[in-house]
């Protein structure tokens, strides 16, 4: 047995399965056990060591060997395993209620093997034709075979196979960089290539315009779910070149162009969702602020230590999870998601507006919610660097609050007389509830998820005290 | 000496073959254009791959021009829809594909001595066809034509990184992305004929 092929092959081999059935039930069940024993198995069994039950031992080797390279998956990435596929749990579990688990389950298995995949292939370089075929996969996840192909999806596609050659390039151009460090000319080329291949891969500013299209255009759900996973393995994908190469970790430029993109992307998202009249859109730029967080948390990961983008990721992928859940509630009522036609749903909805409100404020950092305690420590280590990009990081988060408010505005705006009623049902209650719950529990207590978020920055030789 | 034409000459087709993907508007001859296309792009990858590889360039290629032919021979006569993108006609489509061949034309010598050892033609095939698949790309919203574009886009990377890159698992993936993204073409395309029923 190896890493590799429990992480990798099995879930491709079981999305496939997945495929096969035909009640949405039983696909939700199998994608959230298989998710969520796959989670389990990251945590509690040690990879590279030989374990004994009485006469039998085991072990599971960290790498296998793949046309000439190596899929490696050792001991210090499974806390990260572990992350991933406890969150694709959640997601999938929620697959049923959001009415997407016929598509969402195999090929998110699909889609999460093949970016686990991308964090295990050796040389990391080759990551981003694995994001590339995640990718090409996630295309029948957005546009379903009966719906017209959108702009959004066209839009998405475009850019992210773009991005691949950029990426690739520049490896090959850091390598010269490794070779003769004094080449300047080759130093600025390589940087600028790994910056518009990430600027592709994560939508940086201009370049995000596909995502705010794709919500209005796809199931919030599905979309939601690649929000969550692409940007997370992406920025892993990009702190692995900032571990690799020194010059890059430690060029003040470097930190500063991430920290002014952070910030733009920030600024921008917030701005735009405080000003937006439709919730699809708002959760697209809530989740393009997103990205200028985990930026600003590269940035200043750069010179010492990523702890602080790990501290993100789950908070990011609960809030998400909810929030997607709540749009798929609404779209039984209301498809066009307009600030118009939402008016006062909170009295038919009132789990899916309690999910959706408190997944916005978590997203804009609102006290006692998951996503307070990452925003405060990056807040405190941005206002120690520069006052202007605290300021800046300030006015970000008030336009994320502005787009909450606005949204609790609408749902709660009704008449009076009406009457109140619970019309979520129960699936989608238990997976509103248990979310909600996870929201305040790692806002309140976040040394919770402290285990594995402490031990995520091992996976980095460099950027690991 | 007979290398050195054989290359010039794949340079010519992916030239002659990208400008008519570009130009022509008739789902069928672009189709023809992809699949030869496909022939220059390998016999430049074969000028720094094992013939054994480059071929694997050649097949998936034709397998990914096969799956989009079949869908595109399913779908109900395509008219063809005028582009929002201003301005669209045959001149200044002609205008910009010069403006590529001259960026070619003077880049590629200042190339060929930076990157020793790749190849006048390598370098020229490649900003050919990045060059006017990116046009392509900018120029057109339909589903084909951008998977059209992509595919040439691509093209043109691929023949570079060979020369760069001979790993056996990148000739793999590289192919896998090539036929994934024929396949996706095809699967979008399919969406538009659900629609149209």
């Amino acid at each position: 047995m190896n890493a590799p092929s429990l992480w990798i092959i099995l879930p491709i081999l079981i999305g496939g399965f997945t495929l096969l059935l035909l009640d949405e039930h039983s696909i939700a069940i199998t994608g959230g056990l298989v998710s969520l024993i796959l989670a389990g198995i990251a945590l509690v069994v040690p990879i590279d060591e030989a374990m004994g039950f009485g006469p039998i031992s085991f072990k599971i080797a960290s790498s296998v060997s793949f046309l000439g390279r190596s899929l490696v998956l050792s001991a210090a990435e499974a806390p990260l395993l572990a992350m991933i596929f406890g969150m694709c749990a959640l997601w999938f579990f929620g697959g049923e209620a959001a009415g997407v688990a016929k598509r969402l389950i195999p090929l998110g298995l699909i889609i999460t093997a093949l970016l686990v995949a991308s964090i295990a292939v050796q040389p990391f370089l080759f990551a981003s034709l694995l994001i590339e075929m995640a990718v090409l996969v996630a295309v029948p996840l957005l546009s379903p075979l009966e719906q017209k192909p959108g702009q959004g999806v066209i839009r998405f596609l475009i850019y992210q196979t773009l991005g691949m050659p950029f990426i690739l390039f520049a490896g090959w151009l850091l390598a010269g960089v490794e070779a003769s460090p004094g080449d300047l000319a080759l130093t600025v080329q390589s940087t600028v290539m790994l910056g518009l291949g990430f600027a592709f891969l994560l939508a940086i500013f201009p370049l995000y315009n596909w995502i705010p299209q794709l919500m209005e255009e796809s199931s919030p759900y599905a979309v939601g779910f690649l929000l969550w996973i692409l940007p997370t393995t992406i920025i892993i994908f990009g702190i692995s070149f900032l571990d690799r190469y020194a010059w890059l970790r430690t060029s003040a430029q470097v930190i500063d162009g991430l920290r002014v993109v952070g910030l733009l992307m920030l600024v921008s998202g917030g701005l735009w969702a405080a000003f937006q009249h439709h919730f699809g859109r708002l959760m697209a730029y809530t989740t393009i602020a997103e990205t200028g967080f985990l930026l600003l948390a590269v940035s200043m990961a750069a010179g010492t230590s990523a702890d602080l983008v790990f501290l993100f990721l789950i908070p990011r992928g609960i809030s998400l999870a909810i929030w997607a859940l709540s749009l798929s509630i609404f779209k039984t009522k209301d498809e066009t998601f307009h600030f118009s036609s939402m008016q006062g749903l909170a009295r038919t909805y009132p789990l899916a507006t309690a999910g959706l409100v408190l997944a916005a404020l978590s997203n804009a950092g609102f006290p006692l919610l998951a996503g307070f305690p990452p925003r405060l420590a990056l807040w405190q280590s941005l206002a120690y660097e520069s006052t202007d990009a605290a300021i800046w990081y300030l006015v970000g988060l008030l336009g994320l609050m502005i787009g909450a408010f606005r949204m609790l505005a609408v749902l709660v705006m009704q008449k009076e007389e009406t009457t109140w009623s619970l019309k979520e049902n129960l699936v989608q209650r238990g997976m509103l509830g248990v979310g909600i719950l996870g929201l305040f529990i790692l806002g309140i207590f976040p040394q919770v998820v402290g285990s594995i978020v402490e031990k995520l920055p091992l996976m980095f030789e460099h950027l690991n005290h | 000496m007979l290398g050195t034409i054989l290359s010039w000459t794949a340079v010519v087709i992916v030239a002659v073959t990208s400008t008519g993907l570009f130009l022509n508007r008739d789902w069928r001859w672009d189709l023809g254009m992809l699949a030869i296309q496909y022939l220059g792009i390998s016999i430049l990858v074969a000028q720094h791959w094992p013939l054994g590889m480059a071929a694997v360039k050649l097949v998936t290629g034709w397998m990914a021009t096969a799956a989009l032919g079949m869908t595109l021979t399913a779908l109900p006569p395509q008219t063809d829809t005028e582009e929002r993108f201003w301005p669209q006609g045959l001149g200044f489509r002609l205008f910009m594909v010069g403006m590529i061949v001259i960026l070619t034309i003077t880049v590629t010598p200042r190339m060929a001595n930076y990157l020793a050892g790749i190849g006048a033609p390598v370098i020229a095939g490649t900003i050919l066809l990045t060059g006017i698949g990116l046009l392509h790309l900018g120029t057109s919203s339909q589903i084909a034509r951008v998977i059209f574009a992509l595919l040439t886009v691509l093209g043109g990377f691929e023949i570079l990184y060979a020369a760069i890159e001979g790993s056996i698992l990148v000739a793999a993936l590289l192919a896998v992305v090539n036929l994934g993204l024929g396949l996706v073409g095809a699967y979008l395309l399919n969406g538009t004929m659900t629609e149209e029923e």
